[in-house]
This record gives structure tokens, sequence and C-alpha cells, in this order.
């Protein structure tokens, strides 16, 4: 380190910078602190790597001991999650030994018979994974147009009781699921609607709408109103000062809000464990149920995981700057 | 979202000039606010209401017979339900130790990424993620990092022999059963999923700290210590406060990460009370009329929680 008094900072010290920031012991104490962070980082990150890997890791990898990071990749468990499998019989087993040297079988049926087992068909879990798309997409769709209109409502106008009505509608997402559930399934019951897929995207639709009021309206009230009120002097009606005006300007916040929507719909597990078993059953709650073999198939669970791992890291990163807002429903901007 | 947008905007723009009647702006805000309350009132409101009803009757939905109207007869049972307020008490605790820890982590996270070095911003990020995935997943997977033969945790922690290391959810170290061990194992899990929250907020308000108070504070010579609890504490608080109140209630709603991890066991060392109502109200037990009133009881908690947290966000809207 150079001395800072003969030395200087290293570069110009302009108003801006204060020297008791630029001075080597504060420098030395910034990269300290950087490796600090660099150290819980990758404390904190040890999960998700584990978690990545082991997607990866056939079932007998899985529980061997100790623990490896290093291995040889298997698609195994992605296998043992789409596919509904048999036991070969000893009587078939040369049959099929041939016909794999042969090279007559795909690569699934060849990992299956790795562990001496055939392809019988997919497994419920493409169902599941169907389902959730179908699910967490009409659902965020709904969510965000209603969302819109609403926090349009709420943003541009005098609402009688207006911010009773708001935090009447965030108190909505306060609720524990099992509370609202217990009314919510004899109602569906009455209905008709347990485990259909309209129930569940209604349900989702109204387990959003509060997230998608309260962020939508944070991004509305960020866009000046006198652009809608030039419009409206050059003969927009509000309809079209809408259309025109503002939904082109909150465009990123629906983005923003709708991939949030998305992610918390894709990850709702006790709605659907409740509600649902099998015709509109989502992947949460199934993948919690994976069991093989002699136990927990833990190398299904693992490539299932990484359907919530990937999108997570993503979405993680693409909104990175609406984190805070999307975590606290909008109410913390800064 | 963005496709019916521009539907409407190119179905607007064909018609020449629409000499309808144009919308009043009353009408507008009707139309577009009540179908959102509509729903909300539907699914939310309606609900909350025949569950209360419900909850002062002996019904089960599995059985052929109506609700049967038994005044407080549920809650009084409830409450003095000893087993129950074991729960509470379960709760409570890994409510008080999950958001301590979390606050306190995430309150040092913050300070330590507050000052920008190179890659801050990415570390930060990748800080974040695992907050954003499925609880019940996290559960799930960090079962398997618990797990005493070919679990990850142990090992890392440095207990590389099975037999002598601890067995996390099953509240044994080494053979010996320790109570209260599972419930740690949640908690830590808790704190490594939420922390980066807490962080998040905390940064957000040191973020907003102006410069000058420190430049003020250093040329008084003021210590580091003093800057600390004269200036950044006070100014974060706020912001802490909204996220301790936010881990609170969703600490006493806890529920994908347990039934993922441990199902309430071993024995009911982890048995949460929306766990616990679950079980009450659907599994094999099914006492509908029962688990409503419960249902209430933890209602009436997390709105007194949740109250709070929200007079306090209007507070500080007021403020700034």
């Amino acid at each position: 380190m150079s001395n800072f008094r003969e030395d200087g900072p290293g570069y110009p010290v302009t108003e801006a910078i204060r020297v008791d920031k630029v001075s080597p012991k504060s420098r030395r104490l910034l990269s300290l602190r950087a490796i600090t962070v660099v150290v819980i980082a990758i404390i904190m990150l040890i999960p998700v790597f584990v978690m990545a890997i082991t997607a990866f890791k056939s079932r007998s990898v899985i529980v061997s001991h100790p623990p490896t990071i290093f291995f040889k990749p298997s698609l195994e468990g992605f296998v043992f999650l789409f596919t509904e499998r048999a036991v070969v019989n000893k009587a078939r087993q040369p049959e099929f030994k041939a016909a794999a040297e042969a090279g007559e079988l795909g690569l699934v049926d060849r990992i299956a018979l790795e562990s001496g087992q055939e392809v019988t068909g997919t497994s419920d879990y493409v169902k599941r994974l169907k389902n959730s798309l179908i699910i967490a997409g009409l659902s965020t769709i709904f969510s965000v147009v209603l969302g819109l209109f609403a926090a349009y409502a709420f943003s541009r106008f005098d609402v009688l009781g207006k911010d009773d009505l708001l935090f009447f509608i965030l108190s909505t997402r306060m609720l524990p699921a099992v509370v609202v559930t217990i009314p919510l399934f004899l109602m569906f019951r009455q209905l008709g609607l347990n485990d259909t897929h309209l129930g569940m995207i209604l349900l989702y639709t109204v387990f959003n709408l509060s997230l998608a009021i309260w962020l939508l309206k944070g991004f509305i009230d960020e866009i000046p109103v006198e652009y809608e009120d030039a419009a409206m002097v050059d003969g927009y009606s509000r309809i079209q000062t809408f259309f025109k005006i503002v939904l082109p300007q909150t465009l990123t916040g629906i983005a923003a809000t709708t991939v949030f929507c998305l992610i918390f719909a894709w990850n709702e597990y006790a709605f659907a464990l409740m509600l649902t078993s099998d015709n509109a059953r989502t992947a949460p709650p199934s993948i919690a149920t994976m069991l093989g073999r002699g136990g927990i198939e833990w190398s299904a669970i693992a490539a299932g995981s990484l359907g919530f791992l990937i999108p997570v890291v993503i979405v993680t990163f693409a909104l990175r700057n609406y984190l805070l807002r999307g975590v606290t429903f909008g109410a913390v901007r800064k | 979202m963005s496709i019916d947008g521009s539907q409407a905007v190119a179905e607007q723009s064909n018609q020449p000039k629409p000499k309808r009647r144009q919308l009043s702006d009353r009408s507008i805000v009707n139309l577009f606010i009540w179908p959102a309350l509509l729903l909300l009132i539907a699914l939310n409101v309606f609900p909350l209401f025949y569950s209360l009803y419900l909850g002062f009757t002996d019904y089960s939905a599995i059985a052929r017979q109506q609700p049967v109207w038994i005044g407080f007869q549920n809650f009084s049972r409830i409450l003095n339900d000893e087993q129950l307020w074991k729960y509470f008490a379960t709760t409570g605790r890994f409510a008080l130790l999950s958001v301590g820890l979390q606050t306190l982590v995430g309150f040092g996270l913050a300070m330590l990424v507050n000052e920008k070095f190179k890659g801050s911003g990415l570390l930060t990020t990748l800080i974040l993620i695992p907050m954003m995935i499925s609880p019940v997943v996290v559960g799930l997977f960090w079962k398997l990092m618990y797990n005493p033969t070919f679990g990850f945790f142990n090992y890392l922690i440095g207990f590389t022999n099975p037999s002598t290391a601890p067995d996390w959810l099953a509240s044994r170290f080494a053979g010996t059963p320790v109570p209260g061990m599972a419930l740690w194992a949640v908690v830590i899990v808790d704190v490594w999923m939420w922390s980066p929250f807490v962080m998040l907020l905390v940064l957000s308000g040191l973020k907003a700290i102006p410069d000058y108070l420190y430049e003020a504070a250093a040329i008084d010579r003021a210590s580091a210590w003093f800057q600390f609890w004269r200036i950044t504490l006070p100014q974060v608080t706020p912001l802490l406060l909204i996220a301790v109140l936010f881990r609170t209630i969703e600490a006493f709603k806890a529920f994908d990460l347990i039934m993922g991890m441990t199902g309430g066991g071993p024995g009911d060392q982890t048995e949460l009370i929306s766990v616990n109502l679950y079980r009450q109200a659907f599994l094999g037990q099914w006492r509908t009329g029962r688990a409503s009133a419960l249902a209430y009881i933890i209602l009436i908690i997390i709105i007194a929680i949740s109250n709070l947290y929200i007079r306090y966000l209007n507070q500080m809207k007021g403020e700034s």
C-alpha cells in the first residue's frame, strides 16, 4: 500500500470524493469487506449449487456416503421424473441388453435399463407440469389485466375510501392459505370447482390480484398525469388515453408484475395441496410426494427441483431492480 | 396483456372518430375497480364470513350431517386444549428465533454490501436467489441436505462420520435425542432463505441516507461506532421494522417449508399451528367446525400483526 500523504490517493480527488474513503486504511477495509462478502455469498450459495448438481446425479450417487461434488453426470433423475417404469424380469433382461447393445433403444430406455427397468409410459408429473403451466399462465394474465385496470382507477381517480380499500386489498394477501381454504373447499365443492383448472385459475387470480394492483399502482403513480391531461385536451377520451398513453408507458411495470405473478403462482403449494387431488394438481405438491422403489425418489425430486430453481435464477437476475417492490407488494419503492 | 392492449388500440384506430357516448369518469372507475373487487369479495371475504359461521358449529365436511350450531364451544375447547397451546408456543418460538436471526444476518449483510466494490452488485443479486425459490422445494431439498448419511450439511460443518453426527430432522445427536434440534434445523433454513429479504430492505434504507450526514460526522471526527448508532441505525429503523413485521407475519403462516421438510415431526417438535390446522381440517380428521374456529384465532393474531404493519407503512408514507 502506498503512503497516502506522499503519493495521494492515486487519482484526482474531486470535491465529491470523501478523503476518508480513499485513504489506504479505508481501501484496505474495503477489500477486507469484499472478501467477507464473497465468502458469505459462497456459503449461502452452496445449497443452490448442490441443488443444481444433484439433479444430474443418479440415485446411487445421491445416497452414497460421503456426498460428492465430482461424479459422472446422469439423466436418471429426469427419466425417473417423467416416465412410468416397470422392473424388467430376469428372463427378458438378456433381450433388453442385446437391444441396448445393438443401439435399438433410445436414450431414455437405456437410462431406465441401467437400473433394471423398462419405460412403460409418461409419468403423472408431465400432466402436473402441464397443469402448472396452464393455471399459472392463465391466472397471471387475469390478475395482471384486472389489476391494471383497478390500479389505474386507484392511481388516477378519487375513489371513495381509497386508502381503506387499498389496504383491504393488501390484507387479503396476508391471510394464511389454510385459513381461507377450509371455506373455499366447501364452496368449491358446492360449485363443482374442486380439483378443476377453472377453480385453481380463479383462486390464483385472486391470490395474485392484490400484488398486481399494488405493484401496478406504484408504476402508474410514477407516470406524470400531465401526459394524459395533454392527450385529453387533444380530444382523446379517457379510454383512449388509457390505452395509448398510460399502457405503453407502463409496459416495463406490467412485464415485472407479470413475472412476479407467474413465479408466485408457479411456486404456490398450500392451495394446490388442499384443493386439488389429481385432475388439476400442480407440480409443487406432487414433487413432495415423489416416491420410488424403497422410499423417497431423491433423483427425481432433485431433477424436479431444477424446474423451480432455473426460473428463479432467471427471474432474480431479470428483475433485480424490481425485487424490492415485488417482495414488499410495491409498498417500498426506493 | 400487451396483446389485449394492442388489439384494443387497433380496434379504436380503425374507427375514424368514435362518436359514441363517452364514459364518464365515475363509470370508468366502477368499470375498472369492480371486477377486481368482486373477485376478492367472492373468494376472500365471503369465505371468511362462511368460516366464521362454521367456527360456531359442529360440522365435518365429509359427514352427511348439516352444521349444528354449538355457540362458543369450539373456541372454548381450543383455548383449553393444552396441545394446541404447545403448538402456538412452538410457532412463537419459531417466529422469534427465525425473525431475530434473519434481522441480524440480513442487517449485517446489508452493511457489508452497502459499500460498492467490483462485483458487489452481482453478489447481492446472487444472495437473493434463495428467497425466490418455492418454499416447499426448499424444504424438500434441505431434507436431503440434512440427511445424516448422504447429506451435505453435516459434512460441511465438519461431521464426516454419520454415527457421531447430528441427525437434525430426527432431533438426535449421535444417537441421543436432543429435543428442539429439528426446530433449529427449520430455523436455519428459514434464516438462509429470508435473510436476503431483510438485507434487501435494509439496503434500500441505507442507500437513502444522505451522504452529508456522514460527511458532517467525519468532519467532527465522530467514531465509526458513533456514526453507526447515531446516523445509520435511526435512519434505517423504519425499513428494518417493515422487514421484521413482514417476516413475523410470514413466520406465523409458515406451512410450505415445514411440510416439505419435516411434516411436523419428529413427533410434534416442528408442528407449527398452521400445519396442525391443516391436519385438523383435512388430513384424516376433517373437523371442519373446530378447524374453522382455530383458523379464526390464528387469523386474529395475524390481523393484529398486519395491522401494526399497515399502520406503520401509512405512517412512513405520510412522512416521506
